[in-house]
């Protein structure tokens, strides 16, 4: 290119009353076909999103493609980065649920457990969990975990033109959301789970609810068999793309399904449990195709598996506190739906604006100032959806974290995008993308 | 900490607080102990650090101390993996105690500080050595201990080993005037983004990196947003009829 083009093509700037405008100028189609038609190979770079309905949110796929094959494959990521990180530095230990619920918006309740017990583990107090608060935990991150398994398996459907699936998958999770919205008032970002325990304790007829669905469940869980599992096109669009083996899982840190169509039957609640998972029986499933349609059938059948431990929390249920009883962690009150619409205690309210100026300063602090965590780092994973979710929180002793590092499974595992692309058609990096499962809120955080 | 406490006292004391004499009293409320290691010591409450605090809170002084040195037996499988770690750095004629510049317990996690010239060489041990074989490496955090002079970025690796069910912490640490870190992308290639994101967060290089760009901002951006001398930034707002200041400029506790 001649030095009067590439000056023609930068910005050019001029001084207004506004401040310095730039004019982009330059770089016309005429000049961009005619330079391509100049060019001798059949080297294409495309922009696959960041705007794409089939790359799940803002991801954004840039493919070097010659003809229908992907030589080349790479990740443009960012575009949702919201600095949660950053911010829960300026709230205080309870606050932060509030924030990292809204990273992988899709497994709210896991993101929420993660960071609780990494703090509690701060603060010490593992042990004073109560067993109510521990049931309802597991009980709620299997729902969950079947709510995100099947928004990856409706989508990953649709992706492939199976509407059908797409509508199963979401009246399947419409159910759950009910039961979200019933036992937490929200169908998504809870803050339901804090330090300590929970937020409030069930709500009449949330047992009910759950073991509705279960029933409901049971009998829709077959359809996704009947209609995906043997179908010869889902297979021949399926089988044998995303091919990631374990040496492959091993050196870019994938964990999860995709770990686990490997033939490993890694899972964080059977190797490292937590929230008393040891007691609960269920398997782990595992594939050895290392591929999309080995995935799928994981996914598959781990609902089956979440829907065997949500039974059995539900008969472990025993009426019970849900909070620990350390006055200088846990909130006084026990919230009522008041009739201005907001959460209020009324006899809490009457005790400390009556009889006790004590209980009043403490509340008052407790909920400004919070309490503090002893100085220290820890690291608390659980098993997500997606595989393994890592909490490296850090205290130095005041009423907010020093640092809160989120390691989400989405963030490692869409490394292997590349391996997984590199090399086939491009039909097939939908496919491959969508068993990885990629949730950019969790990606960007 | 003695010397800390020292060095300030004059300071403390023209308030009429003698802070060395104060915190080494033991009927003290919220005593936190001499163990540790003192990273920050810090006065007065509510983020007034630039005079002009009128809360008569001016003279608190607190010691900001993070688990320090422990010493063997560590306990459980800690011993077996710390034996281990300093028989191969021996056989590859290293000098454990050149190598390992502490290894931490706390909260029954095992952490060792590296020396960051060293790093390469542990992590590749701890993956390749079959008594160790931490195969999977659950990526890098960067922490900025803005008051700990001379090393101020920390770079933390959590490995873990699913042969043999164990997870440790690797931390090293830069000071800010030369926050160079090797990269470990060539050991455990999971690494890449991780990498990028903590540099993009905290600004530390990490050497031998194949492409060290930024991941989560955009790629003109200036600073390093994480770190602890970054604003937050933000806009005062109203909510009913009051001013609430951006987060960052809200009162703080610590």
């Amino acid at each position: 290119m001649s030095s009067t083009q590439s000056a023609a093509a930068a910005a050019s700037a001029r001084e207004t009353t506004e401040g310095t405008v730039y004019t982009v100028t330059g770089g016309d189609w005429d000049e961009v076909v005619e330079s391509a038609t100049r060019a001798d190979d059949e080297r294409i770079v495309v922009n696959m999103g960041p705007q794409h309905p089939s790359t799940h949110g803002v991801l954004r796929l840039i493919l070097e493609i010659d003809g229908e094959t992907v030589t080349e494959a790479r990740c443009g990521i960012g575009y949702l980065h919201t600095g949660i990180e950053k911010n829960l530095e300026y709230r205080t230990w309870t606050q932060g649920t509030t924030f990292v619920t809204r990273m992988d918006y899709l497994t709210s309740f896991f993101n929420e457990t993660a960071y609780c017990l990494a703090v509690e583990k701060l603060l010490g107090i593992e042990d004073d969990i109560t067993e109510r608060a521990k049931i309802i935990r597991v009980l709620l991150m299997e729902l969950n975990r079947m709510s995100s398994h099947l928004v990856c398996i409706a989508t990953g459907g649709m992706e492939l033109g199976a509407t059908t699936i797409m509508i199963y998958g979401f009246r399947d999770r419409e159910m759950i959301l009910d039961i979200y919205e019933l036992i937490t008032g929200l169908r998504m970002n809870h803050a339901y789970i804090r330090p300590g325990g929970l937020a409030q304790d069930l709500p009449p007829g949330a047992v009910d609810q759950i073991r509705e669905f279960v029933k409901k469940m049971k009998k829709n869980l077959p359809e996704y068999d009947k209609l995906a599992t043997g179908n010869p096109i889902f297979k021949a669009r399926m089988q044998d793309i995303g091919y990631l083996d374990l040496a492959g899982c091993m050196a870019l840190g994938a964990t999860g399904p995709i770990l686990r169509s490997t033939g490993l039957p890694h899972d964080l609640r059977k190797a490292q449990p937590y929230c008393d998972y040891e007691t609960y029986d269920f398997d782990v499933p595992t594939a050895d195709s290392c591929d999309s349609y080995g995935r799928f059938l994981i996914r598959l059948e781990e609902m089956r598996q979440s829907l065997r431990i949500v039974e059995q929390c539900l008969d472990r249920l025993q009426p019970g506190p849900v909070m620990v009883a350390d006055k200088k962690i846990a909130w006084p009150a026990q919230l009522a739906l008041g009739p201005d619409g907001l959460g209020n205690s009324l006899d809490h309210i009457k005790k400390i604006m009556g009889t006790s100026m004590e209980a009043l300063i403490h509340h008052f602090k407790l909920v400004t100032e919070g309490f503090r965590v002893p100085p220290g780092q820890v690291y608390a994973a659980v098993e997500s959806p997606k595989g393994e979710l890592g909490v490296h929180a850090v205290s130095d002793g005041g009423t907010r974290p020093f640092r809160v590092h989120f390691r989400d499974p989405s963030f490692t595992n869409l490394q292997a995008m590349a391996a997984m692309c590199e090399g086939g058609q491009v039909a097939d990096v939908i496919v491959a993308v969508a068993s990885i499962d990629p949730v950019m809120g969790g990606v960007d955080r | 900490m003695s010397d800390a406490n020292g060095t300030n006292g004059a300071n403390g004391s023209s308030n009429g607080v003698n802070p060395e004499k104060d915190l080494s009293a033991s009927n003290l409320p919220g005593q936190r102990g001499q163990g540790g290691e003192e990273i920050r010591v810090q006065r007065g409450m509510f983020g007034a650090d630039n005079g002009g605090d009128t809360s008569g809170y001016g003279g608190l002084v607190r010691s900001v101390r993070l688990p320090g040195p422990a010493n063997r037996p560590y306990g459980g499988w800690f011993d077996e993996v710390a034996d281990e770690l300093e028989g191969a750095l021996e056989e590859q004629g290293l000098l454990p105690e050149n190598v390992v510049e502490k290894t931490v317990v706390d909260r029954g996690e095992l952490t060792f500080h590296i020396e960051r010239e060293h790093l390469l060489r542990v992590a590749q041990t701890l993956r390749d050595d079959p008594a160790l074989r931490f195969e999977l490496c659950t990526g890098v955090s960067g922490v900025h201990y803005l008051h700990d002079k001379g090393r101020e970025l920390h770079a933390i690796y959590h490995l873990r080993s699913i042969t043999h069910n164990r997870l440790i912490r690797l931390e090293v640490s830069a000071p800010d005037s030369d926050p160079h870190i090797p990269s470990l992308v060539s050991v455990y290639p999971t690494n890449d983004w991780h990498e990028r994101e903590t540099y993009d967060f905290f600004g530390i290089v990490f050497d031998g990196h194949p492409a060290l760009t930024r991941i989560m901002m955009p790629d003109d951006w200036q600073g390093h947003p994480q770190r602890k001398d970054y604003p937050l930034g933000g806009i005062p707002i109203e909510y009913k009829g009051a001013q609430i200041p951006a987060p960052d400029q809200r009162r703080s506790y610590s």
